[in-house]
């Protein structure tokens, strides 16, 4: 359905994307998860036909992005980062509107975007720029959807908008899957890598790693402890400055700590802790989640 | 048959394209009335300026204040200060007695105009058989006061000719000679609504079609639009269309305030004459796109299209200054600005009832210019985003 070859983009001074290549198989949901910054919005400019990489080839449906830029257009719906409606426009001004744009109508399409559209549907004499993010977000996506595009293009989607918000919208995108639409989302939450079919890990332009989500999480090597303790903001440093940590990070209320496991054993740590004032210490061993998997890649690129 | 269904197929696509294009000229006319704020101005700025401009410079001076000096107090002084009095356009203010008194008057505008009597001048007038009057006028506002000076000289003429009549003797002359002040080189009068219109025009026109292109890049909805199968020339166009329809409202609304309010003489062919505007319309609407597809910001385009074009059209046009009176450099320079040529044409239209022959040099430029601009934008219009 995609396949990408080699790409690489410069601006100025900024290497904002370096030899990414990859493909995306039909009706799979493709995920590339990165920090603001890594190239992602670039990436999807390219593959979009809004801007020409300086390196690479890539076909969407088929079609070159530079030779058949026209075509593309008629095929892929895109939905940039940014809401990018009118926002004096009420709901249904703008989705007629897009619909128009299209060559088609709201109803001839109404079948894909009705599940979506019906939870907006109350307010659709309301004007876009008065919706709540949630609310925006789901009108861009029927907006990006009525023409039934064969390839969804959404650059982080979620970003900005209510956790309920976030979960409803990651269940449309399942069930547009379930409708054959090749889906291809860009987030920088790590928690929601494992809702995509593959995803690709991005920062500073480079593809670190492209798999499936429990094979990179399978692919984690070493033990992992999960370690809270009443001091947290001088914990960490002091985590760190122990022999047989190899890393340690900040994870929601707790550490994801590294170990060497023959250097350093759970108790040992917790004694060394409580020697140095800390209380309610708590150590245990924990399964690595994607978040580590990205930890890791991060600190393994920013060393070498 | 086989060729009969492929008709109808392109047929249906090309029905499609229109619905498209007209769903998104539909579009621009939503954002404009949306806005009450931007309609009213859009609607009511054209009517405002040509009123306010038709009036504040309004070729008609009623009720002109004048002072008199008057040593003579004689017959006949007194009967042309009489005859300026009951006119509709003079009121006698002040009765002076000395020069210094008139020249306070001019410093703290108090008058527009002075006249100033010789000593004896009935007795004179009879022996010699000619008289001198001094007309002083403010010429810091040239059309007033060159409106004043015609009506003044027009009045002292018919009181000599019913002084020649009445005393049969041989024809006397009495001749106003009028001294400007404080601006000796002025030049002649200029009808408003040609200024007004070039000045509104250019507003609408490239000023508005410029920043609601710009607002779609700045929005990011220009990126949305543009992975769609809308071509760029489309989308332009289908932004330009409702500013257009709106530069044709306001050109109605400007030509029927100049002639029923400001009683402006049309007197060319009405064709030419709208003939004329569409033109600059479009050379107003090149200048817009053209101005969209350099810049990326509102702000840039509002001060882009107030700087570089509303400027020198206020400015450069003739719409307050002569042409002729402006130094060289600012002349040439004034050679590129659109409004100059469509002002002359319109006043020559308009006012003198000139045909095609009279305004082809004007109309060319303007044609030259729609298409250069044109054919620019067209060449700068992008594809993708950079």
């Amino acid at each position: 359905m995609l396949k990408a070859n080699n790409i690489s983009k410069k601006y100025k001074t900024v290497q904002a994307l370096s030899h990414i290549s990859f493909e995306v198989g039909e009706a799979e949901v493709f995920g590339i998860i990165g920090p603001d910054g890594a190239g992602k919005t670039t990436l999807f400019r390219i593959l979009t036909t809004l801007i020409l990489a300086d390196e690479g080839t890539a076909t969407v449906d088929g079609l070159d992005v530079v030779k058949d830029f026209r075509e593309i257009r008629n095929r892929v719906g895109y939905m940039p980062g940014r809401f990018s409606l009118y926002q004096d426009l009420s709901i249904e001004e703008n989705l007629n509107f897009f619909a128009k744009v299209f060559n088609t109508s709201v109803k001839e399409n109404y079948d894909l975007v009705k599940d979506i559209y019906q939870q907006i549907e109350p307010f659709k004499k309301r004007r876009a720029g008065a919706l709540s993010g949630g609310m925006k977000q789901k009108l861009a996506l029927c907006c990006a959807l009525i023409h039934r595009p064969t390839i969804l293009f959404l650059d982080e989607p979620t970003t900005g908008i209510d956790p309920v918000s976030r979960k409803e919208l990651w269940q449309m995108l399942r069930r547009l899957k379930e409708q054959g639409i090749t889906i291809i989302v860009s987030t920088p939450y790590m928690d929601e890598a494992s809702l995509c079919d593959r995803i690709a890990l991005i920062q500073d332009g480079v593809f670190l790693k492209i798999d499936t989500p429990d094979n990179i999480v399978a692919q984690f090597e070493g033990t992992l402890w999960g370690v809270s303790a009443d001091r947290m903001s001088s914990l960490l440093q002091d985590l760190r400055k122990e022999p047989g940590v190899l890393t340690a990070f900040t994870f929601g209320d707790t550490y994801h700590v590294k170990v060497d496991p023959m250097k350093i054993k759970k108790k040992e740590l917790a004694t060394k802790l409580e020697e140095k004032g800390y209380q309610e210490v708590e150590i245990k061993e924990i399964a690595a989640g994607i978040e580590d998997c990205f930890m890791e890649l991060g600190v393994n690129t920013k060393m070498n | 048959m086989k060729f009969f269904t492929c008709w109808q197929g392109k047929r249906r696509r090309q029905n499609r394209k229109f619905a498209a294009f007209s769903s998104f000229v539909h579009k621009e006319f939503l954002h404009i009335f949306r806005d009450m704020w931007t309609t009213l101005i859009l609607l009511l700025l054209p009517v405002l300026m040509t009123v306010l401009f038709g009036f504040g410079i309004t070729t008609e001076i009623k009720n002109g204040k004048v002072a008199v000096l008057d040593p003579s107090k004689d017959v006949a002084t007194q009967g042309i200060v009489d005859k300026l009095a009951t006119s509709e356009y003079f009121t006698i203010a002040y009765r002076v007695n000395t020069e210094q008194e008139i020249d306070d008057l001019f410093k703290q505008s108090k008058i527009g105009m002075a006249i100033v009597f010789n000593e004896k001048f009935y007795e004179n007038m009879l022996h010699t058989g000619q008289a001198q009057i001094l007309l002083l006028a403010d010429a810091t506002d040239p059309n007033t006061a060159s409106m004043l000076n015609t009506y003044a000289g027009m009045l002292i003429a018919s009181y000599q000719m019913e002084l020649s009549k009445n005393l049969g003797t041989t024809p006397l002359q009495i001749t106003p000679e009028l001294r400007l002040l404080y601006n000796p080189t002025m030049k002649g009068s200029y009808s408003t609504a040609p200024g007004v219109l070039g000045l509104v025009l250019i507003l609408i026109c490239a000023m508005m079609t410029s920043v609601a292109i710009v607002k779609e890049k700045q929005m990011g909805t220009m990126e949305v639009l543009l992975v769609s199968p809308l071509r760029p020339i489309t989308i332009i166009l289908a932004k330009t269309i409702p500013y257009f329809v709106l530069s044709l409202v306001n050109l109605t609304s400007i030509l029927l305030l100049s002639y029923f309010l400001l009683e402006v003489p049309f007197v060319g062919s009405f064709l030419l004459l709208i003939a004329v505007c569409l033109l600059y319309i479009f050379v107003a609407l090149a200048f817009g796109i053209l101005i969209s597809t350099l810049v990326n910001s509102q702000l840039v385009a509002m001060l882009i299209s107030g700087m570089v074009l509303m400027l020198p059209v206020i400015m450069l046009s003739g719409l307050l200054f002569p042409v002729n009176n402006m130094p060289l450099v600012l002349q040439w320079f004034s050679c590129v600005v659109p409004a100059r040529w469509f002002i002359t044409a319109i006043k020559s239209v308009m006012i003198k009832g000139a045909g095609f022959d009279a305004i082809i040099k004007e109309f060319l430029i303007l044609l030259g210019m729609a298409v250069v601009l044109l054919g620019v934008s067209i060449k700068k219009f992008k594809n993708r985003l950079e």
